[in-house]
């Protein structure tokens, strides 16, 4: 039964892919060379993105970046090619760019920026300059993936409303700066403290607007690991990934890693504002990922950590490859920092699997590169499938966990390719 | 015709960069209305959130801005902008 339901999977995305090669055969040259770079995902064997989507997306650069997928202009969203995936470090300049509120900040010179650090659960109030910080505290250097709740979102099917991401808002660096547990024993935490409230520098278009305010867990925000990071891959953060400085928040989705930090709030009490209370929830129960136990005063929960998942970036739908010359199936892998424990390959739609490599451990909450060579002997298509698995023991889905605001898509690609 | 000036007025405060003001929205009854969603974002998220939502879906969107986010658009024009989104941005029809 479960063999016959993926083989009806494989068939309909197989036929999805075609449908999508017919979408851009109908494009011009020009276009259909970049394709693959404005963001498209029935290629990638993944079920395709909203037509409107597709139609909206230009490459542009913003300032200081290379072309990236739009998404919207103002706030700016923009999304990172494949191509950039396929070195376990994305680099600074093809680092995807989100941000909610249209009033984002102006470039902040390093000089004029300061953190506040007080609260009702603070043990006083306190404000850091960017060299007191670097000055004051140790330095600590990390490697994190920071990935989007909705990354995949435009994936759903149904489509859900939002951001239409494909796969890649996301990134992994190597980021630097001071644990955020360090500036907080400087100022105090009572006993009585809850939650740790983040602002950062943006501002909403209208007074009524909810400003982008998170909090995260006061043990959460305690952690080893949790960092206020002012270089990323050696390199100051662009201005459009948070310069001067942005919350680490390794494991836990980018919506808890505040760009332009402005303020960190030590609270007694559950922060209650819109994108706390309403934004950036789940069904809860629906997904194992860690309780965030302060904010579950309504039927759903905050999102928290990402779920185990892969992207295959040496393949496309519809690739055609030489018979004899082995099927080179290479990309990376991630989770919340349990680690990736394997990755596994399939050639022929999830009959059999094999073990790939792995790159080198870049750490737990780094990308981990895959590869693995499949012979190809025989004429005709092949299904090709990825799955990791976490150190803890949690797979990638067969089928999408759908849920209102479309997060946590770690679906299996399957991507047809023909050995010829 | 006036909430239309008053968005394009909003457009030029809003540091909209050059870009953006290529993207155009279909001609059609409820554009003028439509445009003042540009006071808070641009306009392609509208095209990138195409084509699946009914006029319901629209409606709950246009909703949201309102009563989430503080949107000023007069309760009077929700229908009219969300039948013009769900008529040119809206899910096609079953057939």
């Amino acid at each position: 039964m479960e063999r016959s339901g993926r083989q009806r999977a494989s068939r309909r995305n197989f036929l999805a892919g075609v449908a999508g090669a017919g979408a851009l055969a109908a494009l011009s040259p020009a276009s259909r060379a970049l394709a693959g770079e404005l963001g498209g995902t029935g290629a990638l064997g993944l079920a395709e993105i909203p037509d409107g989507t597709l139609a909206e997306a230009v490459m542009y650069a913003l300032p200081g970046k290379v072309p990236l997928i739009k998404k919207t202009y103002r706030p700016p969203n923009f999304e990172t090619p494949v191509e950039y995936f396929r070195t376990p470090i994305t680099p600074n300049k093809a680092f995807f760019v989100r941000y909610h509120l249209a009033g984002i900040p102006q470039p902040i010179k390093a000089a004029d920026w300061n953190l506040a650090v007080n609260g009702d659960a603070a043990g006083g109030a306190a404000k850091f300059t960017l060299a007191q910080l670097k000055k004051e505290f140790k330095q600590v250097e990390l490697t994190a993936v920071c990935q989007c709740s909705g990354n995949r979102r435009g994936l759903f099917e149904p489509h859900v409303p939002g951001v239409e991401w494909g796969v890649g808002a996301m990134g992994n660096a190597v980021w630097r700066g001071v644990r955020l547990k360090d500036v907080l024993a400087k100022v105090g935490v009572k006993p009585g403290a809850l939650e740790v409230v983040l602002d950062g520098a943006d501002t909403a278009p209208l007074a009524k607007t909810p400003d982008f305010v998170k909090s995260l867990p006061v043990d959460v925000a305690m952690g080893e690991d949790v960092l206020i990071a002012f270089d990323m891959n050696g390199q100051p953060l662009p201005h459009w990934n948070g310069f001067p400085a942005r919350l680490i928040v390794p494991g836990w989705t980018g919506t808890y890693w505040i760009k332009q930090l402005a303020s960190v709030r030590v609270s007694s009490t559950p922060e209650k504002n819109f994108w706390m209370s309403t934004a950036y929830r789940q069904p809860r129960g629906l997904f194992k990922t860690p309780t965030f136990s302060s904010q579950l005063y309504s039927p759903n929960e905050p999102i928290t950590a990402m779920v185990v998942n892969s992207l295959i970036t040496s393949l496309r739908s519809g690739q055609k490859i030489p018979r004899g010359k082995p099927l080179e199936v290479r990309g990376l892998a991630w989770d919340r920092g349990n680690g990736i424990a394997k990755v596994e390959v399939s050639a022929d739609a999830g009959a059999s699997w094999a073990q790939a490599k792995l790159g080198k451990d870049l750490g737990k909450y780094s990308f981990r590169e895959f590869s693995l060579s499949v012979p190809t002997r025989e004429d005709g298509g092949r299904v090709v499938m990825a799955r990791a698995t976490s150190s803890s023991g949690e797979t990638q889905v067969e089928q999408l966990v759908h849920n209102p605001a479309g997060y946590h898509h770690n679906v299996i690609q399957r991507i047809y390719v023909e050995v010829v | 015709m006036r909430t239309m000036i008053a968005a394009i007025a909003l457009l030029a405060s809003a540091g909209v960069c050059a870009q953006e003001t290529k993207v155009m929205l279909k001609d059609g009854p409820g554009r003028d209305k439509a445009m003042q969603c540009a006071a808070c974002h641009s306009l392609d998220y509208i095209q990138m959130n195409s084509r699946f939502l009914d006029k319901g879906g629209w409606t709950a969107s246009v909703n949201k801005m309102i009563n989430a986010f503080g949107a000023p658009i007069p309760k009077e024009d929700v229908d009219a902008i969300a039948g013009y989104l769900a008529q040119n941005y809206g899910k096609p029809p079953a057939k």
